[in-house]
């Protein structure tokens, strides 16, 4: 049974149609990877996800409860849209790490405030300082599963790019959401530093998690996904596992597409 | 005249204009702030009248504004200083002061407001949309993740605008208020001698160079991070 399910999401920015009708399934602790030409509407379907952007139509729902539905007249209040986006957790390709904060403050920021809208720090000091250290204790945790325990008071300007988005992913992970996505999280990034990236995050999928990965690196998708999803102007062209994809790919564009990333370097 | 005198007389003047850009600056920052807000509000009337604001009293001097707020109660609703003096019970140099207070603060306000705004707009769209799927609300992405990249890049600006209000608290005097500039510009008028103008002009300059000195530590603290 499906776990993310969504169904005919349409998304118009003026009059571009940039989604023409998505429908995805994701099953819990799968790993679906999407892929596609720039401007295929990638983005914006992770965007749409995460509440980001407001699809014009479609619904969305998660582990049965339905997230978003466009039939339904009445708006989210502020208050009703965070705790769905809690749900989802999205790495940034440009990380969008906050740089007044150093590396254990950005990871714990976000808890540590939800944390304050539960439980009152005046009154319930002892309390409070307990399920703070909790979030700091985990957050360090974190740090050690990404590999820069050494870091944790360094601030975001003095780490390079694939530190950065190693700190990115920690900082999406303290939330514990339900699905992880990631906005290509590789493609600001030197190509030397993609690697230990791309091994944080294939570390995750041992831990079950379901994750939706927008990419361009298309061996990283090979190796890590259960299901890679080809989009192109809007619309699912193909999906399948890695291996009917990339191995037997039906449609012309899919085949088209694979071609011209396979040769990028020229030869 | 005996020199002690007349740096006694000076410093009595520069207490007022102490007390003015004080006074100035604690209230036009956060209502600076308030404005930067309104000139980027979603509700139309609120954006214009803050636009309109800002345009009206960057484009006119604020001598003339001083003026303006000195003798609008008069001209406009017919009240004159002595009324309103013994109405409050207040002596006649506080409500000229108070008249001064207003147009410095409002006219420094505006100013700000546009720093601020061009501070804010500069804080890259990525770090409200991180908070956002980090779950925060909108208050608390702009008091813990956004402001304090506005305080940041604005300082530099603003602490021009700071020594600028220093040197501008001269021209309080047209609304009768005896600070530096105006109890050195008596002395010169009574003893027909031109070194108290000298003088009030090394006040200004230490005190400037106090707050450049001030503004350069601030920089320095703030420089913990970069972009």
């Amino acid at each position: 049974m499906a776990y993310l399910e969504l169904n005919n999401f349409t998304k118009s920015f003026a009059s571009v149609k940039v989604l023409k009708g998505i429908d995805l399934s994701v099953a819990k602790g799968q790993v679906v990877s999407i892929i596609g030409s720039s401007g295929s509407g990638k983005t914006t379907l992770l965007r749409c996800i995460n509440f980001l952007e407001t699809p014009d139509n479609g619904v969305m729902t998660l582990d049965g409860e339905t997230l978003f539905d466009s039939n339904q007249s009445k708006k989210d209040t502020d208050a009703i849209l965070r705790e769905k986006r809690l749900n989802f957790g999205l790495v940034f390709q440009s990380f969008n790490l906050f740089p007044q904060y150093n590396v254990l403050d950005n990871i714990t920021l976000a808890p540590t405030l939800l944390l304050k809208s539960r439980i009152n720090h005046r009154k319930q000091k002892e309390l409070f300082l307990a399920e703070k250290k909790k979030i700091n204790d985990e957050a360090l945790a974190l740090l050690e599963t990404i590999g820069l325990s050494d870091k944790a008071k360094a601030y975001p300007c003095e780490l390079s790019g694939g530190q950065c988005q190693r700190v990115a992913i920690a900082r999406a992970l303290a939330l514990k959401p339900k699905v992880l996505c990631f906005d290509e999280p590789t493609s600001a990034l030197d190509p030397e530093l993609t690697g230990e990236v791309l091994k944080v995050i294939r570390s995750l999928k041992d831990k079950d998690r379901t994750m939706i990965i927008v990419t361009h690196e298309m061996g990283f998708a090979k190796k890590v996904s259960d299901k890679i999803v080809f989009m192109a102007d809007g619309v699912i062209e193909e999906e399948g596992t890695p291996k009917q994809i990339f191995e037997k790919p039906k449609s012309e564009k899919l085949i088209h597409f694979l071609s011209s990333v396979n040769n990028k370097d020229g030869e | 005249m005996e020199f002690v005198e007349i740096i006694q007389m000076l410093i009595n003047g520069f207490g007022k204009t102490l007390l003015l850009f004080a006074i100035t600056l604690i209230a036009s920052l956060p209502l600076g702030l308030l404005i930067s807000f309104g000139s980027r509000s979603k509700f139309i009337p609120v954006k214009w009248f803050c636009r309109g604001l800002v345009w009206v009293i960057r484009g006119t001097p604020l001598l003339l504004q001083i003026l303006a707020v000195t003798l609008i109660p008069y001209y406009v609703f017919r009240i004159g200083n002595t009324d309103i003096t013994s109405f409050l019970g207040i002596k006649m140099k506080w409500l000229l002061f108070s008249y001064a207070c207003i147009a410095f603060i409002i006219n420094y306000a505006c100013y700000f407001s546009e720093i601020f705004r061009g501070a804010i707009e500069s804080v890259p769209k990525g770090q409200y949309e991180a908070g956002k799927v980090l779950g925060m609300t909108k208050g608390q992405i702009f008091k813990e993740v956004i402001l304090f990249q506005v305080i940041k890049k604005s300082l530099a600006p603003v602490s021009n605008e700071v020594i600028t209000l220093v040197k501008d608290t001269a021209l309080a005097s047209v609304a009768g208020v005896i600070e530096l500039y105006t109890s050195a510009q008596s002395l010169v008028n009574t003893y027909v001698v031109l070194t108290p103008l000298v003088y009030a002009a090394v006040f200004y300059l230490i005190f400037n160079g106090l707050l450049t000195i001030l503004f350069g530590y601030l920089e320095k603290k703030l420089s913990f991070y970069t972009e």
